[in-house]
Formats: structure tokens, sequence, C-alpha cells
């Protein structure tokens, strides 16, 4: 129990600056994700064929590949093509590209099933297709996405931890070099464990209060 | 005196890829009338009105909304159907809009109104169909009779030349449509040109100008509702009627 | 010609690692379907404690990356047993399968109607009977859609255990690009490698998925 404590003191300091490079990762990454899904999601429903079809390669294959493979052929891969990228930055596009593939999946399903009523409607007030999709599809659309969104957020916490593989220290990195230091693995992936857990609780209990501020009144969401 | 009249359909198709649903249908309609068109299921009642504000293009046959032909290329279209107001069967509100939002978005992102401005006619709007202590109401904490007069009211803010009507009470449960009703016949009243679908042949009597029965997408006959009530000319306007007044009456009667 | 040299050894190394990445896939799906299905059973229909116990696994498990279970699995398995990469590495992908086919499980379960169990001891089964014969196969069958998409998730996953030293896709292209100093074409050519198996990968799940459709 002792040595537990000393082991504690150790390294929690260590960790606590991993999760703030989880924490900034997981960030830069979900907004970079949602500037790329935002315009993907929309094209992928109201775009025309090709561009549908070109939309839809690019979520194929970031959807269909391993993340870790993503981040290599980013971080070691495009220096072949002269495009040298610094380690965060690439993590940040790696991720970024990724969740924008699940980000655009996710909206393209939200605005999928706002009832088409809502178009016609809009048109029949002399709408154009622009300004109803971004005055009203857009706002129920993206009030419906919270849900698929905040398991996003999370499962974004989580694979930030593949980063550490580029070397690195966010959480998991600090966490295996902390293990080769104090010769302590099964303890210090614990406490990284836990790390996580709270990180992932916290977000949940946030997300849960920004999906519950958001709701419209009187209707409940299919999904409860 | 003949008066402009204020739209006019001629020969009118429509198909949705091998289903012809209209066949050369053609209408006048003068300022201030009220037609209620009626006719069985299938017939293109709604195709119609769909046409006339172009959600749904016409395969051929032309369109004049105030002597302007609508159907011409190269007409907004957007602008058309801001004269052109529409009432829908399943309300179609704006389901993350207040009552008062509903009716005030049109003003501010088509009319391109200020805000405030919008916001009182918006009121004012609400005021004519009844609803100003629900304005801040969510579609879905409204009944079903109060959603389709804010749907009324929405229409009405884009300050259209002639409102259709595509069985505005045919969603409602039978206590819920007489509240729909007495705003359309308000409206009738203060002089709105009005294309009504609908199958509630004690607002047809009382309110109509005149009576169209369409069938196979095809106007088979039309005249005043007294006329079409009493002696039709053609065996099938007849049967029809007969059938839907029977039903009504019958509901009455209870 | 030394690139299409190069390229063709990248190729045959890389894919040397296709039947490693194929034996993680299938036997941490299998581990996981144990998991996944015994402890979605209890927590459906287990006693208070038991419920708590694969709640408590569930959530637990999900809220950590799988990376971190398989390092802490990977360190207790060694502690116990001498076991190869392979399947240490393939048990601690599958326990952490696990946790997400609980909740899928759990969602079959409970989206089976309760007229199929009231039924069922209708006609005289016991409670275990019932849910062996008569829950459970409806249950797997809800489950298929949700259970696809887990499959090609560990099919993607399985490119963690290279940090135990399992040579699979990913492990070989490191290996091949240190050699060659062509990153670019081996994480390349394992990144197409994957599309291509996740591909056929989602083309296999959806027959299956088709194949045993419920008509409900």
């Amino acid at each position: 129990m002792q040595d537990f404590l000393e082991l504690l003191r150790n390294v929690v300091p260590s960790l606590l600056q991993g999760a703030v490079i989880t924490l900034q990762i997981a960030g830069v990454s979900l907004l970079l994700g949602g500037a790329i899904g935002l315009p993907l999601g929309i094209g992928r429903v109201y775009g025309p064929p090709w561009l549908q079809r070109v939309l839809g390669a690019y979520i194929t294959l970031f959807q269909g590949t391993p993340l870790l493979i993503q981040l290599f052929l980013v971080y070691y891969g495009l220096p072949d093509l002269g495009l040298t990228l610094g380690r965060l930055t690439a993590a940040y596009i790696t991720l970024g590209l990724n969740s924008g593939a699940y980000q655009a999946e996710y909206l393209r399903g939200a605005l999928q099933s706002v009832s088409e009523g809502q178009m016609t409607a809009a048109r029949a007030i002399g709408m154009s297709k622009a300004q109803a999709i971004r005055s009203i599809i857009l706002p129920q659309a993206l009030r419906l996405v919270l849900p698929a969104w905040s398991n996003e957020a999370i499962a974004m916490l989580k694979n930030t931890a593949v980063v550490f593989a580029i070397a690195i220290l966010d959480m998991m990195g600090q966490a295996k070099a902390l293990a080769s230091d104090y010769f302590a693995p099964i303890p210090i992936y614990m406490i990284v464990a836990v790390f996580y857990i709270v990180l992932v609780g916290v977000a949940y209990l946030l997300l849960r209060q920004v999906e519950r501020r958001v709701q419209i009144p009187g209707l409940t969401s299919e999904a409860e | 005196m003949t008066t402009e009249p204020i739209l006019r359909i001629e020969d009118l198709y429509k198909s949705f890829g091998e289903t012809q649903v209209l066949k050369g249908f053609s209408l006048t309609i003068q300022p201030q009338e009220v037609v209620v068109l009626v006719g069985p299921s299938g017939s293109g009642k709604s195709t119609l009105l769909r046409c006339i504000n172009l959600l749904h293009p016409p395969t051929a046959g032309r369109v004049w909304l105030d002597a302007q032909e609508i159907t011409a290329p190269g007409v907004d279209q957007d602008k058309v159907r801001q004269r052109i107001g529409m009432v829908f069967q399943d309300f179609n509100l704006f389901t993350h809009l207040t009552a008062l939002g509903n009716v005030m978005i049109g003003l501010t992102k088509v009319r391109k109104m200020h805000k405030k401005e919008a916001h009182d006619l918006a009121m004012l709007e609400l005021e004519r169909v009844g609803l100003v202590d629900r304005a801040d109401h969510y579609p879905a904490q409204l009944s079903g009779g109060q959603k389709q007069r804010v749907a009324i009211a929405r229409a009405l803010g884009m300050d259209p030349h002639i409102m259709l009507f595509d069985e505005p009470t045919s969603a409602l449960d039978p206590e819920l449509t007489g509240e729909v009703l007495e705003v359309m016949q308000q409206l009738a009243k203060e002089g709105m040109t009005m294309i009504v679908v609908s199958h509630e042949m004690g607002f047809a009597r009382q309110v109509a100008s005149r009576v169209v029965f369409m069938e196979n997408g095809v106007v088979v006959e039309e005249g005043p509702p007294n006329q079409m009530f009493t002696q039709p000319k053609s065996e099938r306007t007849r049967a029809f009627l007969r059938k839907i007044t029977d039903l009504d009456d019958g509901g009455e009667r209870q | 010609m030394d690139f299409l040299q190069d390229l063709i050894a990248t190729l045959s190394f890389i894919l040397q690692g296709l039947w490693v990445t194929i034996g993680v896939t299938l036997l941490a799906l299998t581990v996981g379907l144990v998991f996944g299905v015994a402890m979605a059973m209890l927590r459906v229909y287990g006693n208070r404690f038991l419920r708590q116990v694969a709640t408590v696994y569930s959530v637990i498990v999900r809220a950590v990356p799988v990376i971190v279970i398989i390092f802490i699995l990977y360190f207790v398995i060694a502690r116990f047993v001498n076991l190869s990469p392979f399947l240490a590495g393939s048990l601690a992908l599958g326990f952490a399968s696990g946790a997400y086919q609980t909740e899928i499980f759990r969602g079959a379960f409970q989206a089976v109607p309760p007229g199929q169990m009231v039924a069922a001891r209708a006609i005289g089964m016991s409670r275990l009977q019932a849910i062996q014969s008569i829950i459970l196969p409806q249950a797997v069958r809800l489950a298929l859609p949700a259970w696809g998409n887990e499959a090609t998730l560990v099919l993607k996953d399985s490119t963690l255990v290279f940090v135990v030293g399992v040579p699979e896709i990913f492990r070989r292209a490191q290996q091949i690009s240190a050699r060659t100093l062509e990153p670019f074409m081996a994480f390349g050519a394992a990144l197409l490698l994957y599309l291509i198996l996740t591909m056929i990968a989602t083309q296999i799940l959806q027959w299956i998925e088709r194949r045993y459709r419920l008509q409900m």
C-alpha cells in the first residue's frame, strides 16, 4: 500500500500533463472533424450524384481502415511526398479527417430523418433550397445529431490514445513511458485507465446536460 | 365588366414516371373567389395544388398568376411561391420554432424584414387566427387545430394573393375541424381568393363561390354549390357528391 | 525498377500478415461473443449482484481505450501463464470487444417481445430452457446488424495488438518500412489491403444478415 501511494505520487503529475495533451488533441480534432463533417454531410444528402459518390468514397476510406495506419501514413508516409508534419499536427489532421467521415455520416442520418414536409413547407413560403436547408432543415438536424455526436466525442477521447504510437506524450504516451521507468506496468496502466474513466465520465455528463438544454419543448427524442 | 383573373390554369399535364396524374386540367379563378375542389382520392387534387405553386413542375400546360405566366422559363419560382400561400394536410410546422417563430421566419428570411417589424406583423397574423396566447408554444405543445391555424398564419404572413388549402382538416379529430374552418370562413369574408381541397360539404355550401368536381386528372363539372348539390349535370358528379354528403349529413344528425 | 521491386517486396511482406490479422480478429470476436452473450444474459436475467457485476464490466471497459485494456491484460496474463503474443493479444482484444458486445446483446435480449418468454414458460419450459431455445436464437438474429458493425471495428482494432509484437498487417508494414525506408509505400499498401478486407467483411456480414433476418 505504501509503495502504491508512493507510485501514485510519482506518476500523477505526468499523467495530468498527458491529460492536457489528450484533451487538446480530442478538442482540436473534434472541431476539425466538425468543420469537415458539416459540409460533407450536407453534400452527401443534397449534392449532385457525382459529389455524393466522391464524398461516399472519402467516408468509406476513413471508416474502412484502421486509425493507426492512417496516422502512420500521415506522419511517416507524407514526408515521402514532400509534406512533413509535426507530431501534433499529424495527430490533429488524422483524427480530424477520420472524425469528419463519421460526423458526416451522423449528420446525413439526421438530415434524412427530418421529415420531407419541412422542406416542402419551407419552399412553399418562398424559401430557396439553400435557404430552407440553412434555416429549417439544418437547425433541426443539428439537434437530432447531438446524441450521435456525443458518442463520437467520447469515441474521440478514447481514439486519441493511438497517438502514443508516434511518440506523443498524451495520457497513454505518458503511461507507457512511466511503465518502463518504474517497471510497474500493471498498476500504471490501471491508473491511466482510471484517468480515462474520469475524463469519459465527465464528458458524458456534460454532453447529457447540453442535450437536455437544446431539446425542443414538447418533443421527446425517439432515442430515449 | 370583366375582371382580370387572378389565376388561370390552361391544359395542365403532370406525370410521375409512367403515371399520368393531371391530363389537361383547365380552370380560371377570379379575385375573391373561393373554389372548393372535390373528387375521389387519386384524382389529382393535391398534385394540382403543388403544380400551381410549382412545388411539382408541370409536365405540360401553362399557369398564369396575376397575368404573369409563372410556368414560363426564367421565372423566379421562389418569388412566385411567396405570392401563393399553402396550407398542408399534416400542417408541416417547423418543429424547432415556436408558433411565433414559424410565422416570423418567412418574414425575416424571405421578405427580409427587420426582426421588430417581423415580430409585430407575426403577432398580428396570430391574432387573426386567434392564437396570440400560444405564440411561445412549440408545435409539439399545440393541438392539431392550433397547429393548422398557426400554419394558416404562417402562410398569411407572406401576404399571398391566393391561398391553397390541401385537405386542411382531414388530419384533425372531428371536434377540432370547426376552429380551422371558422378561420377559413373569416378569410373568405375578408376577400381572400382561395382554392380548397376538402370534403367538408358544410363549408362548401356556406362559403364556396364555386365547387369543382375533378376525376382522373380533369374537371368533370363545375358550378355554384347550390346547382352542384341539387342538380348536377353529370351522373358521376351526382354519385360522388351523394356519397360524401350522405356521410357528412350522417355525421351531423347524430 | 527499384520502385517496382520495392513495391513487390513490400506487398508480399505485408501480405504474410493477412492471416495473422484474420486470426486475431476471429479469435477476439469469438472471445468477445462468449463474454458478450454471457454478460448480457447476466444484465438482463441475472439477480441484483450478477447484474451489477456485468454492468461494471461493460461500463468500465467501454470507458477505457482498447489499447489500454490490451496493455493491462497482456501484462496480467503474462504474470500467470505463458501465452504467445498472438493468444494474449487476441484474448485481450476479445475481452475489450466483449464489453461492447454485452451492450449489443443486452439490447437484443430486451427487444425480444416479453410474450415469447411467457409462451415458452406456458408450455412448461424452465426459465433457462426458455432463454436457451426461444430467446437466444431470436436475440442473436436481432443483434446481427450491430454485431456486424462491431466485427468490422474489431477487424480495425486488431492493429492494436502490434504493441505486444504480433506480426499482423500493421506490424509488418512497420517492419518493411524500416527496411525499405519507403513508409508511404508500406503504410499505403497496408491501408489499401485493409480497405479491401473491410469491404469483403462488410459484404459477408450483409449476406449473413439477409440470410438470417427475422420477419417480425
